[in-house]
């Protein structure tokens, strides 16, 4: 799917305030979101500010939606349990995955595609760390990417909490 | 100056503005001192008052926005100062209660006795920029970083004190405070005409304020 697809999708759920931290898997949907006149995005310094900048703008009546590589998902962690998920604040946190588990079989063959060091130990993490805190949470892949959007309108809505779509390299062209 | 003092006199002060107080004493003490839906406390998240500020300042330019900060929150999220600096909200007041401890944990020193916050925030980009010292000059550099054009950014020098122990936790649930702090927001009192960004009135989105 083309990054300019992707962002019609968020946009026609509904989203309508972005902020976020680049990464190199979500990086053309920033680049089409600053240049986006209909669509505000704030360039946060740091995940936890995005989480904080989206949290006030839900307050202030938006549905907000967060972009972050999963390296920042550790820098959320207070933010999501001590404001979004006692506050009852809603938001879509996109989390790009890198450090995503290769398959058994893969693992064993000598051309498995291992990601850069530091993201091995979040990229098995990661999901688990949503599990943990009780934040729902979907694998976004080439054929579910519209369902998933609409799946986190229905949840954001319904239960009033953040959720994850957790982004693999592949998905996005 | 006392923090107590500090606070009573914004609260006195503040009309329909709405507030995002850090967690910890500022919370605590204006919870006690005046209690009404314009305060979102933010009983955790230690640091993130002003970001949270900002993502309500640029949904809702026509109302101002007043963060009742400290210096340990300001100092844990530095790259508040630059975020508000990049965006220059005009409707939003950053008002920092520095009294150089973490007062709720038993008054041990932050970094703010060395570290001059106002210069941070003027290198930041905040166009208004003021520091007291002097509770006689607390009124008026308040009242005038209310009424500029923002964002402004008031360091209040307090002397350190013992702990909240004595100050009431906030009552209301998270939930209540969202809910009622919402409830106002969607009520909506004018309060603020902004003259350099679309009006309300000529049926412009928020959106297009940014």
């Amino acid at each position: 799917m083309k990054a300019e697809e992707f962002l019609n999708l968020l946009a026609a759920a509904g989203y309508d305030f972005f902020t976020g931290v680049p990464c190199s898997i979500i990086g053309d949907v920033i680049l089409l979101l600053e240049k986006d006149p209909r669509i505000p995005y704030v360039p946060a310094v740091r995940e936890d500010v995005a989480v904080g900048l989206a949290a006030g703008a839900y307050l202030g009546g938006k549905t907000p939606c967060v972009l972050m590589q999963n390296s920042g998902l550790g820098q959320c962690l207070n933010a999501l349990t001590s404001l979004n998920l006692i506050y009852k604040i809603p938001s879509l946190l996109i989390v790009t995955w890198r450090g995503y588990p290769p398959k058994p079989a893969l693992e064993r063959s000598e051309g498995a595609d291992k990601d850069a060091p530091e993201h091995l130990v979040m990229g098995k993490a990661c999901t688990k760390l949503m599990d943990c805190i009780g934040l729902p949470y979907r694998e976004l892949s080439p054929k579910n990417v519209a369902k998933s959007i609409e799946w986190s309108r229905e949840m954001t809505s319904q239960r009033q909490i953040p959720v994850a779509l957790f982004l693999p390299r592949g998905v996005l062209q | 100056m006392k923090t107590t003092a500090v606070l009573k006199t914004i609260m006195e002060t503040l009309k329909e503005e709405l507030v995002v107080a850090a967690n910890g004493r500022v919370s605590r003490e204006a919870f006690a001192l005046k209690d009404r839906p314009q305060n979102f406390y933010m009983i955790g998240s230690m640091g993130l008052a002003s970001s949270i500020a900002l993502g309500l300042a640029l949904t809702q330019p026509q109302r101002k926005v007043v963060i009742l900060d400290g210096d340990g929150n300001v100092l844990m999220n530095l790259g508040g100062l630059p975020q508000i600096g990049e965006r220059l909200p005009p409707n939003l007041v950053h008002i920092v209660i520095d009294n150089e401890t973490y007062g709720s944990t038993g008054s041990q020193a932050t970094i703010s006795r060395k570290i001059p916050l106002e210069k941070i925030a003027l290198a930041s980009g905040y166009p208004v920029v003021e520091k007291v010292t002097e509770e006689k000059d607390f009124k008026l550099a308040l009242e005038r970083c209310l009424e500029k054009k923002g964002p402004s950014f008031l360091l209040v020098k307090v002397e350190a004190e013992e702990g909240p122990e004595g100050l009431p936790r906030v009552s209301h649930s998270p939930v209540v405070i969202r809910d009622r702090f919402m409830e106002t927001i969607r009520r909506g009192v004018l309060q603020y005409a902004p003259t350099l960004l679309p009006s309300p009135a000529t049926g412009a989105t928020n959106a297009k304020t940014f």
